[in-house]
């Protein structure tokens, strides 16, 4: 099992999350996050003066997901959140030893 | 004349009208700090209503609104026949020529005094420890503010000349424009000034605050014709026209430099309209308030600007609208005052009154802006140097609120919600447990 994490721009939340449902996953956890990659921020401008803003406001998506997917689900998301400028995000994925459900006990991949 | 009821029901309303524009600028100016120090900013607003009104009622009235027997000291200050307000109680009943009960009169101009202390708060946003502020409201109130009410509106020497402001554009917004100039200099800027974006963190709240600032001033303009009458309808309807169109202006310059328009910017030109049309409401046509409204809001937005090219950290920009706006308004009159009241008062230029009025109409706002800066730097440097102006870098990173007040203005998050400690800093002191 691996731990699917992909930060991407905000705006393609809904396709990402549209086409992970279509492959069939069935849950995820997405929560706001900030920060900056290569395209190290940008300039502002308010009120007439001239901001640099370093932390980009991004979303931080994270599915857990079999061995054996792991490849297809990067794709899925890498093809919707793909818009081809600078700040489309990043996508990783790391091994996974143990996964529980709360509420029934399940163990493993009976419990994604 | 003997006490008029219209007059006075106008007078106990508008009064209750200004009053409101403090809360509404605690509003105002609360929604531009950033989250971790919106309630001390409205703190400081509240502090002046309670200093101010304390330092009215005892000394502040006489100060301002009676005669000294010395007609020397008589120009610059007021006398101590109302001290603690006592010999304003015997005339509400009697004729005193206003038409209104002499503590009608009083509580109209406190809260003048209020807005004035209180609109300096906004030079100094999230870095000043709030005892220090307490004391320097009721210093300069004391200090700057009764003896500048008397110079203009009271017996003293600018008014013995005729100068012309008809609701406090040189009392109230220049006064506090270079007051807020001075001590955002001893202060100094706010830790990470121009590195990091200090943008306003409710944007709502700055509406909410300039549309009761809005209201509220009619009060205040209409209010200061002290009657009701065709002068204050007129001074009633150029508030609405100049702050109508400052607003406007300033969102076209800003669509224009910017690319946006914001709605920080039009309730900054909604003010600085508000502001500008102040001196001058009362005496000019509608025509010369669309004039006055327009130069607000074009050179207001401009001027907020200044602070970058200056390097003064004037925070939600009391310069920018309160003294350029002010000196507009003031300066204005020299060339359109259409209808002067008083006997030494002349028309303006445009209007056919030579350039007498002007010359007065600029040395105002030089001598009331140039004192106001003067003892508002001194009376800042004095305590800056004695028990300390501004608070440590830790607790102004950490955020006002929560190591001055224990308290945040948004408890929102499930993990630390309705705790004294919070998301915006480490810890504040614990409340004390109460034995059931």
């Amino acid at each position: 099992m691996r731990l699917i994490t992909a930060i991407i721009k905000p705006f393609k939340l809904d396709d990402v999350k549209a086409a992970l449902e279509q492959f069939g996953i069935k849950g995820m956890t997405v929560s706001e996050a900030s920060g900056y990659g290569r395209q190290r921020g940008h300039t502002e401008v308010y009120r007439g003066a001239e901001y640099q803003v370093d932390l980009v406001p991004k979303v931080r998506l994270e599915v857990l997901a079999e061995e054996d997917d792991t490849e297809d689900v990067i794709d899925v998301i890498v093809k919707a959140a793909h818009t081809g400028k600078i700040g489309d995000g990043k996508v990783w994925s790391v091994p996974v030893d143990t996964i529980v459900r709360v509420r029934t006990g399940e163990r493993g991949p009976e419990a994604l | 004349m003997k006490i008029d009821s219209g007059t006075t029901a106008w007078m106990l309303a508008a009064t209750a009208l200004v009053l409101l524009m403090t809360p509404g600028l605690a509003f105002f100016y609360g929604g531009m700090t950033r989250a971790k120090s919106v309630l001390n900013m409205m703190m400081m607003s509240f502090g002046a209503i309670i200093t101010v009104t304390i330092a009215w009622v005892l000394f502040g009235h006489s100060l301002a609104f009676t005669d000294n027997a010395s007609s020397a000291i008589n120009n610059v200050v007021g006398g101590f026949d109302a001290l603690g307000l006592q010999s304003l109680v015997d005339t509400a009943t009697k004729d005193d020529g206003t038409g209104m009960p002499s503590l009608v009169f009083s509580a109209f101009q406190l809260t003048f005094a209020i807005i004035t202390v209180a609109l300096i708060s906004g030079a100094i946003a999230d870095r000043a420890k709030f005892g220090a502020w307490i004391l320097f409201s009721i210093l300069w109130a004391t200090i700057v503010y009764f003896p500048i009410a008397h110079w203009v509106w009271g017996t003293g020497w600018l008014n013995t000349m005729g100068i012309e402001d008809f609701a406090g554009g040189t009392v109230v917004h220049i006064n506090a424009g270079a007051a807020g100039l001075a001590l955002c200099l001893v202060l100094g800027k706010r830790t990470g000034w121009r590195k990091e974006p200090m943008r306003p963190h409710n944007l709502p709240f700055v509406l909410l605050g300039a549309g009761l600032l809005w209201f509220g001033w009619f009060g205040f303009n209409a209010g200061s014709e002290l009657a009701v009458d065709g002068t204050a309808g007129l001074a009633f309807m150029n508030t609405q026209i100049a702050t109508a169109v400052a607003a406007g202006a300033w969102l076209v310059v800003e669509k224009m430099r910017d690319g946006h328009a914001t709605s920080l910017g039009v309730a900054s030109g909604a003010v600085a309209g508000l502001v500008a049309i102040t001196p001058a409401c009362g005496f000019v046509d509608p025509w010369a308030a669309m004039l006055i409204g327009l130069l607000a809001g074009v050179l207001c937005a401009y001027a907020v600007g200044l602070k970058y090219k200056l390097g003064f950290d004037d925070s939600l920009d009391v310069v920018g609208v309160h003294l350029v706006g002010g000196v507009i308004g003031a300066v204005s009159l020299g060339f359109l005052a259409a209808y002067p009241f008083l006997d030494q008062q002349s028309k303006g230029l445009f209007y056919g009154g030579g350039f007498g009025q002007l010359g007065l109409q600029v040395l105002g706002p030089v001598a009331v802006g140039g004192y106001s800066f003067v003892i508002t730097w001194v009376l800042g440097k004095i305590i800056d140097k004695t028990m300390g102006f501004r608070i440590t870098v830790d607790d102004e990173r950490t955020g006002i609120d929560v190591t001055a007040h224990a308290e945040t203005g948004y408890d929102l998050g499930t993990v630390y919600a309705s705790g004294v400690t919070s998301p915006n800093g480490p810890t504040a002191p614990a409340a004390k447990k109460v034995d059931a």
